[in-house]
């Protein structure tokens, strides 16, 4: 029996093992192309690493392309977005969660309906509304655009959160003369920290890693995001890989970052010990 | 301290009815205890007396102030919950003082506030802790702490000893008791628990199906309760009914079998009658003797303290709460009388009491 056990808890970490090599791979291939010096990318054939590593792609990337500007321009966009977003959707969120009020059902529906059409239906639309505010080429109008597709989501994800924590605790603090803001803000808000954290997180990488309305509503280098910065590597006879993953491997480290600041609110487990469990 | 007025109060959730017209007054330091079944409607009565739901129709006075419009926050009450609501991120300490601090009471008052209520209820090895890190019994402390701490108009307590085990809820009923004694606050308690309703209350509210059955003092309600609700309700093991006609100056139960009407109450001819018995009132006589029925013993539960026999007899399932151990055997008859001064006769048609 414990042997059995032990060959089931062996294969079942080797399963994982695997899983996780499958999924960081590419990642190592991004790294690994980076550092390869140009003049070796054809002609060493596949290895796991290169004869010699350079960092002259990194080198070129920082000093030589508009990359130091995509970056800049992609961290205020999403930052923007993911702050905007997440302050919209908890208000929203807690007003689905503890609310009966007139038209919610219409409400919900609605928001429903904005996550059903391809994105690609709505550029055209899109690009007539905001060309003549002058939001087209403007980081601005970028983030209006993501702040409204990802609202929706976002509220959803956050009425969930909302949703499981005891309102109890609501009307408790309401009784100890709180109002009801204020119980929102002091007590409701620091227990959702991990779904505002798990929020954040979510918005923050699908802004910074979104391509087709940055593509589409900005032509000038200036308001160039990250993401559209990576196609200028792709001219129409060649693709300069090592520049492009070298920017690739620079445009993972703010995500990281993010992450790394917020994950231990990703934690689970704030709320125990609120009521009887 | 304060009295709560509470005037033709009404509820519906949607278009579903919750409550009909109550009243109820509530005197100064008076401790009510709102019992029924789940669903009758207590709980809601007790929220929209702490302001949590609204009244649709009605008035609620807190000292004759008109508070239907009043903000939880503004009405000066403390609320116990069934589920405790302690706030999970916020040590003892914290959740006792929060109260006091959103009313920007002075540092030194509140160390002083919370230390004598931690020392009441004996929290205070456990002032630095999060809920998380406490026992069931603990956090109920904890809730009760938060409670006092701030010396409201009134207490509220919403079913708070449902979720702790037999032994412990005994042991906080008393100690729920001993500090309304020294407290002597105003207290609204709502409970589907009999028990917890007689030994607490100085009264009951029986209620049932969004209305008031009976409001009077424990001892009342078990001696005279005013229809087959607070009958069938009230009292543990359960009142044995009986169903019957008055028949030729007695009364003739579905098996036949007569029972003289008690003294003071008039039948007319015909009329459908409930007898209810209380198992405590059941005598189990030594041998046969006049008015006493003879039945076989169907099941026996000893409870420790008493013994529950059942018994066939005037074709129900008749309960005998005894004493005496060892005077039922299962498959044995068993000579039973009926103290006619402790029958109660309720009328079939209106289920109200007669008499």
């Amino acid at each position: 029996m414990t042997r059995k056990r032990l060959v089931l808890t062996v294969l079942h970490r080797l399963a994982v093992l695997a899983y996780v090599a499958f999924a960081l791979f590419p990642l190592f291939w991004l790294l690994k192309v980076s550092v390869t010096p140009t003049s070796l990318l054809y002609t060493e054939g596949i290895r796991l690493w290169p004869s010699r590593a350079s960092l002259e792609h990194y080198e070129f990337v920082l000093t030589h392309s508009s990359f130091p500007t995509f970056f800049l321009n992609s961290t205020i966009v999403s930052a923007s977005t993911a702050v905007i977003v997440t302050i919209v959707s908890s208000l929203a969120g807690y007003a689905m969660s503890r609310f009966v009020f007139r038209g919610k059902y219409w409400i919900v529906a609605l928001l429903l309906l904005t996550q059903m059409f391809p994105l690609v239906m709505l550029i055209a639309p899109m690009f007539k509304m905001l060309s003549p505010l002058g939001l087209t080429n403007s980081l601005t109008g970028l983030v209006i655009v993501y702040v409204a597709f990802n609202v929706p989501f976002a509220t959803f994800l956050m009425q969930s959160f909302f949703d499981g924590i005891p309102k109890d605790l609501e009307d408790a603090a309401m009784i100890d003369g709180a109002t009801r803001f204020t119980a929102f803000r002091q007590i409701i808000l620091p227990l959702t920290l991990p779904g505002i954290a798990a929020t954040l997180g979510f918005v923050f990488t699908a802004a910074w890693s979104e391509l087709l309305f940055a593509l589409m509503l900005i032509s000038g280098e200036k308001a160039t995001t990250f993401p559209v910065g990576l196609l200028s590597f792709v001219s129409k006879f060649s693709v300069d890989f090592g520049q492009m993953m070298a920017a690739g491997v620079l445009a993972l480290i703010p995500a990281c970052l993010f992450f790394l600041l917020i994950q231990r609110y990703l934690v689970q487990g704030l709320t125990a010990g609120a009521v009887k469990g | 301290m304060a009295s709560i007025t509470i005037e033709a109060i009404t509820k519906t959730f949607g278009a579903v009815p919750v409550l009909h017209d109550i009243d109820l007054s509530i005197g100064d330091g008076e401790f009510v205890v709102l019992v029924g079944p789940s669903g009758c409607g207590k709980s809601t009565l007790l929220r929209m007396i702490a302001g949590l739901e609204d009244i649709t129709a009605g008035e609620i006075r807190i000292d004759d102030r008109r508070i239907n419009e009043v903000a939880p926050k503004d009405r000066d009450i403390a609320m116990v919950f069934q589920s405790y609501a302690l706030y999970p991120h916020m040590t003892v300490a914290d959740n006792m003082s929060y109260s006091l601090k959103l009313r920007k009471t002075a540092r030194e008052k509140i160390a002083e506030a919370v230390g004598a209520a931690a020392g009441k209820l004996g929290l205070d090895p456990l002032l630095a802790r999060r809920p998380k890190a406490l026992s069931g019994g603990q956090r109920q402390r904890v809730a009760m702490g938060r409670a006092i701490v701030r010396h409201p108009k009134a207490f509220l307590f919403d079913e708070p000893l449902s979720n702790l085990d037999a032994r412990l809820r005994e042991q906080m009923r008393a100690e729920i008791k001993r500090l309304h004694k020294s407290i002597g606050a105003t207290s609204v308690y709502v409970t589907h628990d009999q028990i917890e309703a007689m030994t607490l209350a100085d009264r009951i509210v029986a209620m049932h199906g969004g209305i008031i059955q009976q409001v009077g003092n424990p001892l009342d309600l078990y001696d005279r309760p005013a229809n087959l609700f607070v009958a069938g309700f009230i009292g543990s093991p359960a009142m044995n009914f009986v169903e019957g006609h008055c028949r030729a100056g007695v009364i003739e139960t579905t098996d036949g079998s007569k029972v003289a009407i008690p003294e003071g109450i008039h039948l007319t001819e015909g009329q459908a009658v409930t007898i209810g018995i209380r198992p405590e009132h059941v005598r189990i006589v030594a041998g046969s003797e006049a008015g006493s029925y003879t039945a076989r013993v169907d099941l026996v539960e000893p409870t420790g303290f008493g013994t529950i026999v059942h018994v066939r007899l005037l074709g129900q399932d008749l309960k005998i709460y005894t004493l005496e151990r060892g005077v039922a055997v299962v498959g044995q008859p068993l000579h039973i009388a009926l103290d006619s001064t402790r029958l109660h006769l309720f009328d079939r048609e209106t289920t109200n009491r007669i008499g």
